[in-house]
């Protein structure tokens, strides 16, 4: 066993300015934190929660544009590595949360209860995210993990529906904790054999070993996946996906599946780099099972839903196996290790993680739009006519689900045209059939609520989306940005193509 | 840029209509209609600049190309050709007739459905125009979306079903040609070293032997759901009968034909030897169409669906001419392609007409209007008789010269699907005597509007006049459309691909 490469312990002031975004996240929460503490108002602790992730948001991107030109890959103790593709990471996760917290503040704005600890569970929650997508060690990824997970329980149990169905969301809490600490666990057991195998809890540093490890590490390493396949909701650990979206409130499913999928994803992608995994012809045997598995059932069982946010569950399953995909779709050479330089896949898979996020963000800020913490617009026959009713929500809800379902003029076509292209490249013909028979199906419930919303209203009574408020006025603003950004995306990819590709060549 | 400013045209023309909406709801239908007008000048003005370029083989007139996803070797490029023109005026013809049909049809939301309308019409000139398969790909599935609003909008009782199924229909077989069109474009970055989605490019790609059917079938399963042939024509007979009269229009009229277009322009061209070892299956679904849905046709009482059907067998021609290859083959698919455009969108409308008059489409009902609507049963009578291949008419040089190229090459494929003709005589006049001719049904409920159906009015005289005139035109003096299209048939006739066809001698 090769002794790990010593990198220093100690933090330099370079290593602060590169930990910004999550320094400025940290500070914000601490902030918050006292101000609920001195009084509760609730706009004040929600401005300053914006605001903190608007700044780190903002902080991510200079650096991201900084590093572009000449990029010199920042390792900050043994635990984080500051590269292109964290920071790429970093940047999509902290504008995600920017409008999740814009998006939630305007959810609760009526809710008679304490509102104010929601934004800083957000805050903790981005944190945690943030952490995860820059480790590059199993413990600072552990950490970040746990963090994102436990905000996340408090998410979804947020008192809310105060008269209805009130133990709803402490239910899909519940729910949530006691797998997620399963699956944790599952993962550190395997963190733990690895670690008995190879001496090593770096991810990179782990690669060289795999080819020429015991079958041991070939389990560690399907322990680990399986962890990580219950946070991604992939089949056969799907099973909590659907309770959970429906039973919390809205912004937290949104959380949950945006940020909580993505910074996933993105260590994930990290681990399949740089551990050889797929090499391992077990660990290549599951994912593509799973995969295929995934984007099978994750469709077919969205077919009959009735609520919106189970649909959503159940499509989000889909495109994490769409996702597999063009991770299975990944140049392997002779030695085991990942060729960066040739093919589309890895493009592939950043560039369908950040449509992803864009489009569910849109999905979910439309819904929960017309939501508030008293009522939840869930079922999809509240969206009868809201064509009529809301034209221009139900247009963008529409492109949404036009854009999940991977449409032309949208990201999702993009993104999925990519998946397409990586697939065919490293000829994988069954999972192109799979990818082929899934958007198949996925289009008949993604039609199914468009169609609903083309109905003729039962009641003609506008959706009561009080434009004077600003709160409102908020969401609305960011939810046109996303939309935007999912026609920039679907239009004139090629900006986001170029950054795309350097961000792949950095992993 | 002639191309490119007819979908501007389209494009921003269904927006401001949308827009018009709120200044008066009768504006909507005549910014249409000045679209339309509009259009039909760029057409005209496309045909100029072919005729000035003189009649070289294969060459593309008005080409525009301009950067769009460099990375991935995706461009904008348009450009036409004689059987581009074609397509494009037989577009904008039936898109007028089909604002015409929709005139009085359609009171609610009435600048979002020529919103819609317009839409549908762009993405179809960029599907007969595009010459990037990107391109092309993205405007065969953006065209969807509004035809499937249209549908499921203004449709009949059961339009979910049938607005849900034609997406699906298409949009998977699109992706299969998506699959496909990758693995060509991944063969050619194989061979030449980068990424091209440009057809002029993809045309000299090589494709290993093994791989080249299953290459095709993406494409020709995408083109032949459209088309559509048996036994990918489930959808249509539905979608016909639920969309409102300017959308079944469309659909039979324009939307079909891009099918048959993308099967001249893109399957056989860039598969050739796969084509030949195919041609036999594709002409043999082509005869099964053309037989079976003209007897699944005889049974239907829905007066939609039946039209529906024939559309389907009278599609079935247009694929038999493609498959034969030659020039004969190929005139008379073109020429199928113009004459049963015309004769298919008159009568949906004539059928949408009794429709919005009678509020059925039950046959069943119908009995002896001939007296009551004297004209409405001439026209009908006149697209009758057109339809079933009466000489002297577009239709009947469409499916002669289809039968005639498919003779040189298949004595009994020909043999059998001349009985096509038979079965269309037996249809056409059926339909006309049971619904124009007979007794007049007695009236049965008190609201029942048999007594009082209207005739047809100026408007609707003067759009059926002009497919009229096409018509007779087309049989009469086809020469016109012939000589437009003979450059590219020549052209694709004497490619490598039409050598490859005739030294298998298939079928022989």
């Amino acid at each position: 066993m090769s002794a790990p490469d010593v990198i220093p312990v100690a933090i330099s002031g370079s290593d602060l300015l590169a930990l910004a975004p999550h320094l400025a996240l940290s500070i914000t929460i601490v902030l918050v934190m006292l101000l609920i503490g001195i009084k509760r108002v609730y706009a004040i602790s929600s401005a300053v929660s914006v605001l903190g992730l608007g700044v780190s948001a903002a902080l991510a991107i200079i650096q991201l544009y900084q590093s572009l030109p000449n990029e010199v890959p920042q390792q900050i103790t043994p635990l984080f590595r500051i590269d292109l593709f964290s920071l790429f990471f970093v940047v999509i996760i902290c504008c995600a949360a920017f409008s999740l917290s814009i998006f939630a503040f305007y959810y609760f704005m009526r809710l008679n209860d304490d509102r104010d600890e929601y934004q800083l569970l957000l805050l903790l929650a981005t944190l945690g995210g943030v952490t995860l997508a820059t480790s590059v060690h199993f413990i600072g990824a552990l950490i970040g993990l746990e963090m994102m997970s436990m905000a996340l329980y408090g998410m979804l149990a947020y008192p809310v529906h105060s008269n209805e169905n009130s133990g709803a969301s402490l239910e899909s809490a519940f729910k949530y904790l006691i797998l997620s600490a399963v699956a944790s666990a599952t993962m550190l057991f395997g963190i733990g054999l690895l670690y008995a195998e190879t001496g090593l809890l770096t991810v990179i540093g782990v690669g060289a070993l795999v080819s020429d490890l015991s079958a041991l590490v070939g389990i560690s390493l399907l322990f680990i996946f399986a962890g990580m396949a219950f946070k991604l909701s992939l089949v056969p650990f799907h099973l909590w996906t659907p309770d959970v979206y429906e039973g919390g409130p809205m912004p937290a499913s949104a959380f949950l599946a945006t940020v909580g999928k993505v910074a996933v994803a993105a260590f994930m992608l990290r681990l399949i780099m740089h551990t050889n995994a797929l090499s391992v012809p077990s660990v290549n045997f599951a994912i593509y099972s799973v995969a295929i598995v995934s984007v099978l059932l994750g469709n077919l069982l969205a077919l009959r839903q009735l609520s919106l946010k189970r649909l959503l569950a159940y499509s989000s399953i889909a495109h994490m196996g769409y996702l597999l995909i063009a991770i299975l779709s990944f140049s392997v050479e002779d030695d085991g290790s990942i060729s960066s330089e040739t093919g589309m896949a890895i493009d592939a898979v950043v560039f369908y993680l950040l449509a992803y996020v864009v489009m569910s963000l849109g999905a979910f800020g439309c819904a929960s739009l017309v939501s508030s913490s008293e009522h939840e617009s869930d079922s999809i026959a509240d969206y009868t006519g809201l064509f009529w009713r809301s034209p221009w929500l139900a247009l963008i809800l529409t492109s949404m689900l036009l854009s999940l379902a991977g449409i032309p003029l949208t990201g999702g076509f993009i993104s999925k045209f990519l998946v397409f292209f990586a697939a065919v490249e490293a000829s994988q013909w069954v999972l192109l059939l799979v990818l082929v028979i899934g958007s198949g199906i996925g289009l008949y419930y993604y039609l199914r609520v468009i169609f609903q919303m083309l109905q003729s209203p039962s009641k003609l009574e506008a959706m009561e989306l009080s434009r004077s408020n600003w709160g409102a006025r908020g969401a609305v603003l960011m939810l046109f940005l996303v939309t935007v950004g999912t026609f920039i995306l679907g239009v004139y990819p090629e900006p986001m193509l170029n950054l795309v590709e350097k961000i792949a060549l950095s992993l | 840029m002639i191309l490119l400013s007819l979908i501007g045209v389209f494009f921003f023309g269904g927006l401001l209509a949308w827009m018009s909406e709120i200044v008066d709801t009768r504006l909507p239908r005549w910014v249409a209609m000045l679209s339309m007008l509009v259009s039909s000048g760029l057409v005209f003005r496309l045909i100029f600049v072919l005729d000035s370029s003189g009649g070289e083989l294969l060459g593309w007139v008005d080409e525009f190309k301009g950067p769009w996803i460099p990375s991935l070797g995706i461009e904008f490029f348009f450009a036409a050709d004689g059987l581009t023109v074609l397509m494009l005026g037989l577009t904008i013809l039936l898109g007028a007739v089909a604002i015409a049909s929709a005139w009085d049809e359609i009171k609610e939301r009435v600048g979002f459905f020529y919103f819609n309308l317009l839409w549908t019409l762009a993405g179809v000139v960029g599907v007969f125009t595009a010459l990037d398969l990107f391109l092309f790909f993205f405007f065969w599935e953006v065209m969807l979306i509004p035809m499937y609003f249209i549908i499921a909008i203004w449709g009949h009782e059961n339009r979910r079903y049938a607005a849900t199924k034609f997406f699906i229909f298409t949009q998977v077989t699109g992706m299969m040609m998506l699959v496909s069109l990758l693995c060509i474009v991944y063969f050619h970055s194989l061979q030449f070293g980068i990424f091209s989605f440009n057809y002029n490019d993809l045309l000299r790609v090589d494709i290993p032997r093994s791989f080249d059917l299953w290459i095709m079938l993406g494409f020709f399963t995408a083109f032949a759901t459209k088309l559509p042939s048996v036994p990918f024509h489930a959808w249509l007979p539905d979608a016909h009968s639920q969309a409102p009269t300017a959308g079944s229009v469309l659909l039979a009229g324009v939307l079909l034909k891009t099918g048959a277009y993308g099967l001249i322009r893109f399957t056989i061209p860039l598969f050739p030897e796969a084509t030949a070892v195919f041609a036999p299956v594709a002409m043999t679904l082509a005869v099964i169409s053309i037989l079976y849905c003209a007897k699944v046709a005889l049974a239907q009482t829905d007066i939609k669906r039946l039209i529906a059907y024939t559309s389907v067998s009278h599609m079935g021609f247009v694929l038999l001419g493609i498959y034969a290859w030659n020039e004969l083959g190929l005139q008379g698919a073109i020429m199928t392609m113009l004459a049963h455009g015309l004769s298919a969108a008159a009568l949906f409308m004539l059928a949408g007409g009794l429709q919005h008059r009678i509020h059925t489409r039950d046959m069943r009902e119908m009995s002896g209007f001939w007296i009551l609507a004297p004209k409405m049963a001439v026209v009908a009578l006149f697209f009758s008789v057109a339809a079933l291949g009466l000489p002297g008419l577009g239709n009947f040089v469409g499916e002669f010269l289809a039968l005639l190229g498919a003779f040189s090459v298949s004595i009994p494929a020909a043999a059998i699907a001349a009985f096509g003709v038979i079965f269309a005589s037996v249809y056409s006049l059926w339909v006309m005597q049971s619904v124009f001719q007979g007794p007049q049904l007695k009236q049965e409920t008190k609201d029942s509007p048999h007594e009082t159906l209207l005739d047809l009015d100026r408007r609707e005289l003067f759009f059926y006049g002009v497919m009229m005139i096409g018509l007779l035109w087309m049989g009469l003096y086809p020469q016109t459309f012939l000589d437009l299209s003979s450059g590219v048939v020549e052209g694709l006739v004497m490619s490598d691909g039409a050598a490859v066809l005739y030294a298998g001698e298939f079928l022989k």
